[in-house]
């Protein structure tokens, strides 16, 4: 016999967010404007933060090759200078939490906001700027976590991408660069060019 | 300051099986919606350990009201009056304060008000269907709502959504998110329906449902449903405290 161990319990499991996510979460996207005087995580910056000002556009793809019409994405992010809202220093006008969702006619998403800057980790070393991003829809059972990387950063020494043994599949997680300030980001659920999804 | 990165560890692991996988051919959206690659694990960084905040000035005080929020207190929602609250604790039993938790879901007649809810029960002019909070110092949460209707959906021949309520909690950590559904106790429906059922520890599920609580229900007005949430923890040690407190 042992000591029985107290005090602990299970996370509640996940359910699906189910197609209609945005009721919930983004009232104007399912055609509800008006059903909260301020809806969340409309923008992830005010005007005014520092840092440059970048749009990436994407979509999310089934296995079949189809893009979602009904994904709903979270983004969560430091500032220019690798700050989170709420530490020392953070710039006031980045609250770095965006809410945006797939169109519902052309799958595409846009997400406007500022580079983040790289953040240390605990113990030494850093993370190449990044942006964390949880994917929910209809048939997701559990939201998917991925992080967008930047193809003119440099991401040789970022501890996550290090730990991806298939090289290739690196690339899933770094935008291109289409124009100044615009990125190309896509979200592949399933088959050839998954994305790789976190666990951390 | 308890809960800065700088004071607590990283994020507990998640536990996988406490979860439904990925791929449950049971629903079929998600064959081609599951990814086919292990998930890559990794200790969580201040990425995870950090999160958005929001606070009371967002909130408006009827936000938590369904009956009334739609109309703004004009006109009350049809259904049954229930009152829906409980707990945000996190693994380690500790309350989870001030954090937002979000509901949404399909009036007393089984129809959701999105523009591409095509069901053809009628929706109800005083029901929006959303509501938010925040959680108080002790982790508790309220709302006051109806009870959703029932609904077929197109899945097998034959599938109808148990009486669900949608839940979003936050927490502190954005590795902490966390969107599930609240099931009522003796619906027949939720032992026949594929979504609950992708969740495969019958535990799990059954703490999906909420039992009907009396004691908090009000004589001549309305019924109690009680709730908790529990969400990923952080750990705490001395040791963890020292690799970073230097």
């Amino acid at each position: 016999m042992v000591q029985p161990l107290n005090n602990r319990l299970t996370e509640s499991a996940s359910q699906t967010a189910g197609p209609y996510v945005h009721i919930g979460c983004m009232p104007t996207h399912a055609g509800n404007a008006g059903a909260y005087e301020e809806e969340i995580g409309t923008s992830p910056i005010e005007d005014g933060c520092a840092g440059e000002i970048i749009t990436i556009k994407g979509e999310v793809f089934d296995g079949t090759g189809w893009a979602l019409r009904d994904a709903m994405m979270e983004s969560w992010q430091p500032d220019a200078a690798g700050k989170f809202p709420g530490q020392e220093g953070a710039d006031p006008k980045v609250s770095g939490f965006c809410r945006f969702a797939a169109d519902g006619t052309t799958g595409e998403f846009t997400l406007r906001t500022v580079k983040p800057g790289p953040v240390p980790m605990r113990g030494g070393g850093m993370q190449a700027p990044h942006i964390s991003v949880w994917v929910v829809a209809r048939g997701i059972n559990t939201g998917l976590q991925t992080r967008i990387y930047f193809e003119d950063e440099d991401n040789s020494n970022d501890p996550l991408l290090k730990r991806i043994e298939q090289r290739p599949r690196v690339d899933t997680l770094i935008a291109k660069k289409e124009a100044d300030g615009v990125y190309r980001f896509n979200i592949v659920l399933q088959g050839k060019d998954e994305t790789v999804f976190l666990d951390l | 300051m308890t809960d800065s990165p700088r004071d607590l560890g990283p994020l507990v692991p998640r536990n996988r099986d406490a979860h439904p996988a990925a791929y449950d051919p049971g629903y079929k959206t998600s064959v081609v919606r599951s990814p086919n690659q292990a998930l890559l694990s990794m200790e969580s960084t201040p990425s995870e350990e950090t999160g958005p905040r929001f606070g009371h000035n967002k909130i408006q005080a009827l936000d938590n009201n369904l009956i009334l929020n739609w109309t703004k207190g004009e006109s009350p929602a049809v259904g049954e009056r229930i009152l829906v609250h409980g707990r945000v604790l996190d693994e380690f039993g500790r309350p989870v304060p001030h954090t937002l938790v979000e509901i949404w879901q399909a009036n007393a007649g089984g129809r959701y008000r999105h523009v591409k809810d095509t069901y053809f029960a009628p929706l109800d002019p005083n029901f929006g269907g959303c509501g938010r909070t925040l959680t108080d110092e002790n982790g508790y949460y309220e709302f006051l709502t109806i009870r959703p209707g029932a609904y077929p959906w197109p899945n097998r021949g034959n599938d109808w959504r148990p009486m669900h309520i949608h839940f979003s909690i936050f927490g502190h950590s954005f590795g902490q998110r966390l969107i599930s559904q609240m099931y009522f106790q003796g619906d027949p429906l939720i032992d026949l329906c594929p979504i609950a059922h992708t969740v495969k520890d019958r535990g799990q599920l059954d703490a999906l449902v909420a039992p009907l609580d009396m004691a908090m229900s009000r004589p001549m007005d309305f019924l109690a449903y009680k709730f908790d949430i529990v969400l990923r923890g952080r750990r705490q040690t001395m040791f963890e405290n020292k690799l970073e407190g230097m």
